[in-house]
């Protein structure tokens, strides 16, 4: 079984890089030659064969990888992963949620079989084989919310709803772009979301959060967000900003193509069964620029989007230094013909 | 990165008097005592039932503020030399409150961010908080990289008390923390710092 997962660093040497297979998939978020804000959700249906929305959970070549660098990240930060206490059962309810689809849609990976509160969990690629009492966390070796989210690729945050608001009550947050679970939270929807530039005065999270409140079980959305990174560092917290900032001036004409990263969220939001919380999951893709522009397409719709981006979006998604440079390496890939619509490949 | 205009930067409404309550207690620092004093001059009838003040000494002028809120028909007035002995005093007043207590805080950003914090810990609604702003802008600032707290931050770029890092002061707050958010200013490049300006005075 772990022949399929090749063993990549998100980190130090940087060795991460797609198959062509995880190229086609890339789910590459933008639809038309320019990008703006919009309250762009979707039902979280099962989408074609092979495509990251073939399934609710998409598992891909990099399971094992990501799941190491979480790991890491979780030994040196503890806050990463955090729940208030009255979220334990919102944390049931996402184990609950995460074992039973991984098991459905992987059988050759995972197995779930229960009796009861009875419960015997097997994850193959992570050499795990757990039995453990559903609803007492004493059985098993982290609290609910980590120790699946130490199995699953993807940042997950949970949201208790009261008082016609959403809290971010709990989180297990490793790859994130640039914000701090530990600062945020115990905040709510709005203040959360404080940060967001223009979004705010075109009444975008007004709306988010009137359709959010009324997400109903078994009917997930998805949206999709994206930004750009430097280097395929997954561990882009502002803890480490420290760290990772100075990786922004890194970037030459040389080395666009193998430095610069599109970095996509594929976001979904779940209703939970018993504590009515909502399951935020946040994953992650990335792609260099040598890999996006073996598709035509993208190539030429990746310099037109990045050359027409609102300044405030430029320097909120941390692009202003590199902008220029990527936008002449990019421009030898848009010949100015036309661009089909959607976001998919031609 | 977003410095000012963040919506998670708290507003401050203004004391009003809760005629409901049974149980008024009233913090505050510095400045904050003027809120106090206001509140009594403009719906003291409103304030019914006991009345507690805890106020923090930490302005020159605070012994003439301690003698007004002396004056007020108040069960008592606890003076306290600093915000934090002011909190814990605060702490044991709310140990042995009932049903029925409205907390009031006025004064810096500080005191009343610290103030909700508490009241949260005893299970209230953060905005079951009456509050004000008096006196002083200066800031509690977390570093978000080694999570130290920096205290009375007046300029936009701050040394981090704990680890040095020069850390931006953003409108990001939280109130789970009482304290704005700090991000490391010049890790592009490595002492390219901004102008420092007294943003908050």
């Amino acid at each position: 079984m772990n022949q399929e997962f090749r063993k990549l660093s998100f980190r130090d040497d940087f060795t991460f890089y797609n198959s062509p297979e995880s190229i086609r998939r890339f789910p590459f978020p933008f639809w038309e030659d320019k990008y703006m804000y919009s309250v762009n959700i979707e039902p979280h249906s099962t989408g074609p064969k092979g495509s990251v929305y073939e399934f609710p959970i998409d598992i891909n070549e990099h399971y094992v990888s990501e799941m190491h660098d979480r790991a890491l990240v979780l030994k040196e930060d503890p806050l990463r992963c955090q729940a208030l206490p009255h979220m334990m059962l919102a944390q049931w309810d996402f184990l609950e949620l995460l074992m039973t689809s991984m098991a459905r849609d992987y059988p050759q990976w995972f197995s779930l079989t229960t009796e009861g509160d009875r419960w015997h969990w097997v994850n193959k690629p992570l050499g795990i084989d757990q039995k453990f009492t559903f609803g007492d966390p004493s059985t098993l070796p982290y609290e609910p919310m980590e120790y699946m989210g130490r199995q699953c690729q993807g940042d997950f945050s949970i949201q208790d709803q009261r008082d016609g608001q959403l809290w971010m009550d709990a989180g297990v947050i490793t790859t994130q772009a640039d914000w701090s679970l530990d600062f945020d939270v115990g905040m709510n929807f709005m203040e959360w979301h404080g940060p967001v530039p223009l979004a705010h005065d075109m009444k975008v999270f007004d709306r988010a959060l009137k359709f959010l409140l009324n997400l109903q079980l078994g009917q997930p959305v998805r949206r999709l967000n994206w930004t750009m990174t430097i280097n395929p560092r997954l561990d882009t917290s502002p803890e480490n900003y420290n760290k990772w900032g100075k990786d922004r001036t890194t970037v030459t004409p040389e080395n666009v193509g193998d430095k610069v990263h599109l970095r996509v969220e594929l976001q979904a939001l779940w209703r939970l069964p018993r504590s009515n919380a909502i399951l935020f999951s946040i994953r992650g893709y990335l792609i260099k620029m040598r890999e996006l522009v073996t598709v035509p397409k993208w190539g030429r719709r990746m310099h037109r989007v990045l050359g027409s981006l609102p300044q405030e979006l430029v320097d909120y998604k941390g692009i202003t230094r590199y902008r220029d440079t990527t936008l002449e390496w990019l421009s030898k890939y848009d010949d100015g013909q036309p661009t089909s619509p959607g976001g998919g490949p031609d | 990165m977003l410095v000012e205009g963040i919506k998670s930067r708290p507003r401050y409404p203004g004391l009003s008097a809760d005629s409901y309550a049974n149980h008024h207690v009233l913090v505050a620092d510095g400045d904050g005592a003027q809120a106090i004093l206001d509140l009594f001059a403009n719906s003291g009838a409103d304030m019914k039932g006991r009345v507690t003040i805890v106020y923090a000494a930490t302005v020159p002028n605070s012994a003439a503020f301690i003698e007004k809120l002396n004056s007020l028909p108040v069960e008592v007035v606890h003076a306290m030399p600093t915000i934090d002995t002011a909190m814990t005093r605060l702490s044991g007043v709310l140990n042995v409150a009932r049903m029925g207590t409205r907390i009031y805080a006025s004064g810096s950003e500080t005191l009343i961010g610290l103030a909700v914090q508490l009241s949260q810990s005893f299970g209230m609604d953060p905005g079951a908080v009456l509050t004000e702003h008096r006196g002083t802008a200066a800031r509690r600032v977390q570093c978000v990289h080694c999570k130290g707290f920096t205290e009375g931050v007046t300029t936009n770029v701050v040394k981090c008390a704990h680890c040095a890092t020069n850390l931006l002061v953003r409108d990001h707050y939280s109130r789970r923390l009482a304290a704005f958010q700090g991000v490391c200013v010049d890790a592009e490049v490595a002492g390219q710092l901004p102008e420092i300006v007294e943003a908050f005075k």
